[in-house]
């Protein structure tokens, strides 16, 4: 049959091909990542377990039943068989059962927000391997990374050291984007005014590509950045020269850089200001501003909302909002 | 300009200026010209053969349930030339802006490409298509004359064309949302745009909805009130089941719609904040909320589609349904699971590891259902006697093409393996592998199923079938590599690449992209040989595939009245237990049938919104309120037209029926 051709055909080139080249969803330098690509392979192979013989049987069942070949038995009036559809509910069923057990499973231990419990899978997190702790701000159209223990930030560069977890907190100044870096760990979006958690680790020092997974306007085909996954010396060193960049960043540099714009050159700063991340998370860079925190507390005093039910609060969202940075620490939002 | 001041010049234009107008944008002007151009000579013929009487008291003012369907029919299938042109545009786009090539299409029009793209194809060819064949299938098929609402049915035809028009227009004059197919805020919001392409989209979605809502509620009565004595809802053909199930999901999805466009136009209009991070609005509303009508819209376009396969299928098996009622109860769990999945679109935005899960294993456990609907046709084939008509070969490529549709689905259902593929070209393939492998496959099987009962004669096999072909093979090579680009790491709607090794890839994809566009030709290379072979196709009987429910019980195409006496139901497949027991048609007897009357008030009423929501979003004020009066007026006057309706006489029928008799003995 021609379509059973077809896919064969190009199933084999996509193989060979993906083989040869650059999957990197398929071929992930960081655990997470790598986690999450073998669940895909588990998923994927326990539902081929009912979709090969599905279209084999379509094939099979169109060339053998077809209208000119009368040796072929015909029951024009068969339609019910109590056996058969106690079989073709189950099957799809138990397959749903070990896919949901899967999923339920895995989508607890691989959490964005929960804090990692292995560097790889021989290597558990020792208590002394303290995650750093990188801040992203998703602007008009690049990537700014502030690093609070550090002290500096940088626009367009990540860098940290290998088998050291990281935890990234992430934000948006005005548009949503989407923070992904495919061999390090899987997205999680950048929104204004709330904040999300990624918990990954690098497990191979090397250049890796980094960039927004969600359109955000005219400059978002060039919102990329480069990951460094460097040795502790490394990291250090370019720590260093961050700090020997004399520039600091405050809020007035902050205005300037959040303003719209394309392809910008990587730069490092060797100061940063300390609540400049706060602020951007709750909308309160500009002078005038009232922090949404503060905004939010307000309500709470004049009686328009409960603390424990914020009024803007998306239900189904655990993306903290402004107001969550003040009285609830963020680990107040992991297990 | 006549005007020189400017106060009057705003109040006649609102913010409309020449500026509005392509005439920088060499690509967009030559189709606007060529769009010209191709109107003035469609008006000049339809002038030329003084058929504008006849196309107004026959189609446009037509409130015959199947007329209306074959112009919603048409209505689709001219805007799937627009969304395929936009996927033309995209396709080439991708395929050469690499490195130092920049591509044809700078970012600020690309971007409109691909919102015109998602938008056009969703509500103004899936949509129109699957309610064109609901509208004209329905009725005959459990029995009935018209419609529960003829009037409403017009009306709705109206405004879904209303609403194709102002988009078709935002390509001219002015631009479209640059904002993807579901315009999230912050983005779309007035702060980051300002200008008139999301308003556009607000107006046309709103018009139209208003039509698909009426819709919905006017089949969803027709199939609960009307149908044919006997025919108790466990007897009711499956396609008019998945017709039923599709309704009450759109007339309980699509006021979120509306609710949610409301609002978004307030932000922008009215300056309020429910959707922004000031005041404490939050754009993850928006997201639930779109999301929350999105994804039952997913079931409402694919429901109907299984419908048809499940008829085709038992058709040309020459065979029985297998498991009918499972069938039917599958369509149901579908129907009530569809509402139960929407955050599977946004696992990536926070959710918690429970929240995630729960909506994960929801959305699996819609595969449970639709796999069991496979196995149904999978069973219904097994010991029939299969003819390769193209409406079977259409559900036959469906199956394979389903089946790897729905297993990339359930894997993105996975949270932590969305986490890696969410908004990848991986994502991408998946959606149109089940849209165009499920919806458009069976809309196609649908057209060529019923095409000879709407028009009398048969669609060309030879020319039905190139179609086929360049269709399948062409979605293969176009979105199979999709699947490997997302597993590179590739995101969407990027207009431009840095990595050459993506290239290849993309290539390939427009080389698929290039076969369908021949199987488009083909469509309609057979649309035309057929119509001028239609003599030698002509189906006299009523029923040319040796059909089992009542549509084919009646001639081909059917009278205005439908059936001269309602039949009478005493099984599943009516129409074969019919043919089974020696059915004889009536001869005498005839009485006058009571029927709905045409009227204009619908394409008046709806071309009153279309001028409505063009001065809403151009804020030509005085246009408002003259359009919104003007509205308001018509609707208040149709309400005193008390001519809705008239008896065919009985010696009209009587006419019909022995016309039918004569050429019944003329061709046994």
């Amino acid at each position: 049959m021609p379509p059973k051709k077809i896919l064969h055909g190009l199933l084999i080139a996509a193989g060979a091909l993906l083989a040869g080249c650059s999957a990197v969803v398929l071929h992930p330098q960081g655990d997470v990542a790598l986690q999450q690509r073998n669940l895909i392979y588990m998923s994927t192979g326990l539902m081929l377990l009912i979709i090969l013989p599905v279209i084999a049987l379509t094939l099979l069942f169109a060339w053998r039943y077809r209208a000119s070949n009368k040796k072929a038995t015909y029951t024009p009036e068969w339609n019910h068989s109590t056996m058969l559809e106690l079989l073709i509910w189950s099957a799809p069923l138990l397959i749903v059962m070990a896919l949901g057990a899967l999923t339920w499973v895995s989508t607890h231990e691989l959490d964005p927000y929960r804090p990692l419990g292995r560097i790889s899978a021989s290597r558990p997190v020792v208590p002394e391997n303290r995650p750093l702790t990188v801040e992203v701000v998703a602007l008009n159209w690049k990537w700014l990374f502030i690093y609070p223990e550090q002290g500096i930030a940088t626009v367009n560069e990540l860098a940290a050291p290998v088998d050291r977890p990281i935890r990234f907190k992430i934000t948006a100044s005005s548009v949503m984007n989407s923070f992904f870096i495919p061999s390090l760990a899987g997205q999680i979006y950048a929104m204004p005014g709330m904040e999300t958690t990624l918990q990954a680790v690098i497990n191979k020092t090397g250049v890796y590509e980094g960039f927004s997974a969600n359109f955000s306007g005219d400059g978002f085909s060039s919102m990329h950045f480069q990951f460094h996954g460097m040795t502790t010396e490394d990291f250090n060193h370019w720590v260093q020269q961050a700090r020997d960049s004399g520039r600091e960043l405050n809020r007035d540099v902050y205005r300037h850089l959040a303003l719209p714009s394309e392809r910008d050159p990587v730069q490092l700063y060797s100061r940063v200001a300390p609540d400049l991340y706060d602020a951007v998370v709750n909308q309160c860079v500009e002078p005038d501003h009232p922090c949404m925190k503060d905004a939010m507390n307000m309500g709470t005093h004049s009686g328009m909302g409960t603390p424990a039910n914020p009024p803007a609060g998306a239900s189904s969202s655990r993306a903290s909002q402004g107001s969550a940075l003040t009285g609830m620490p963020a680990a107040g939002h992991a297990h | 300009m006549m005007f020189n001041h400017p106060d009057i010049t705003k109040l006649i234009f609102g913010r409309l200026t020449l500026d509005a107008l392509p005439l920088h944008e060499p690509i967009v002007l030559g189709t606007m010209i060529a769009v010209m151009l191709g109107g003035a000579v469609l008006l000049g013929v339809v002038t030329y053969y003084r058929l504008w009487g006849y196309l107004w008291r026959e189609w446009f003012t037509s409130i015959d349930h199947k007329k209306i369907g074959v112009m919603y029919m048409i209505l689709g299938l001219v805007m799937l030339l627009r969304g395929f042109s936009d996927a033309i545009m995209m396709r080439a786009q991708q395929a050469f802006a690499f490195g130092h090539a920049n591509g044809f299409l700078p970012p600020s029009h690309y971007d409109q490409i691909f919102t015109a793209h998602g938008v056009i194809m969703i509500f103004f060819v899936a949509m129109p298509l699957i309610t064109g064949i609901m509208n004209f299938v329905v009725p005959l098929q459990i029995g009935a004359r018209d419609v529960a609402f003829p009037f409403l049915n017009n009306f709705s035809f109206w405004m879904t064309a209303s609403g194709a028009v102002l988009v078709m227009i935002s390509l001219f004059v002015g631009e479209f949302a640059r904002t993807g197919w579901l315009a999230y805020p912050p983005l779309s919001g007035i702060a980051l745009s300002p200008d008139v392409g999301v308003d556009y989209y607000i107006w046309s979605l709103q018009i139209a909805g208003v039509g698909t809502l009426l819709s919905g509620i006017n089949l969803l009565v027709t199939i609960i009130k009307m149908r044919a004595p006997g025919m108790k809802l466990m007897r009711m053909p499956i396609f008019s089941w998945t017709a039923l199930c599709t309704n009450v999901l759109i007339v309980a999805a699509f006021p979120v719609l509306t609710a949610v466009l409301a609002l978004l136009s307030l932000d922008r209009y009215a300056g309020t904040n429910f959707f922004t991070t000031e005041l404490g609005g939050n754009a993850m509303m928006y997201i639930n909320l779109i999301w929350i009508w999105g994804h039952p819209e997913v079931y409402i376009l694919v429901l109907p589609a299984f419908g048809i396969f499940s008829e085709v299928v038992s058709t040309f098996s020459h065979k029985r349904l297998f498991g009918y009622t499972s069938m039917v109860y599958a369509t149901i769990v579908i129907t009530v699971l569809s509402y139960l999945v929407w955050l599977h679109h946004f696992f990536t935005m926070g959710s918690g590891a429970s929240v995630n899960s729960f909506f994960g294993i929801t959305t699996m456990i819609i595969s449970i259902p639709t796999g069991a609907k496979l196995f149904n046709w999978l069973f219904t084939m097994y010991r029939g006697r299969i003819s390769f008509t193209v409406p079977m070969l259409w559900t036959i490529g469906f199956m394979v093409t389903f089946t790897i549709g729905g297993m990339t689905g359930v894997l993105l259902a996975v949270p932590p393996a969305d986490f890696v593929l969410h908004n990848s070209l991986f994502l991408v393939a998946h959606f149109h592998n089940v849209i165009i492998g499920g919806v458009l496959f069976g809309l196609f099987a649908g057209i060529n199923y019923w095409f000879p009962k709407a028009f009398g004669f048969k669609l060309d096999e030879f020319w039905g079938k190139c179609s086929f072909w360049f269709w399948l093979i062409g979605f293969y090579f176009a979105f199979m590599p999709l699947y490997v680009l997302g597993l590179m790491g590739v995101t969407r709607r990027l207009n431009h690449f840095e990595d050459p090794s993506l290239q290849i890839w993309f290539q390939i994809a427009a080389f698929g992209a290039l076969l369908i566009t021949l199987g488009i030709v083909s469509m309609i290379i057979q649309f035309v040989v057929s119509f001028r072979r239609r003599e030698a196709l002509r189906d006299a009987t009523g029923d040319p595939w040796n059909g089992r429910t009542l549509e084919w019980s009646t001639s081909s195409p059917p009278p205005t009245y439908n059936f001269a006496f309602t039949p009478l139901v005493h099984d599943l497949d009516a129409w074969w237990q019919m043919k089974e027991h020696g059915h004889t048609r009536p001869l005498s007897g005839f009485i006058p049938i009571h029927m709905p009357k045409n009227t204009g008030a619908g394409i008046i009423l709806a071309g009153l919104s279309a001028v409505f929501g063009f001065a809403m979003i151009w804020q030509i004020w005085l246009l408002v309120i003259v359009s919104f009066v003007a509205l308001i007026a018509a609707a208040i006057t149709h309400t005193f037209n008390y001519q809705r309706d008239y008896h065919i006489p009985a010696d009209e029928v009587a006419r019909v029926e022995a016309a039918r008799t004569t050429l019944l003995a003329d061709h046994v």
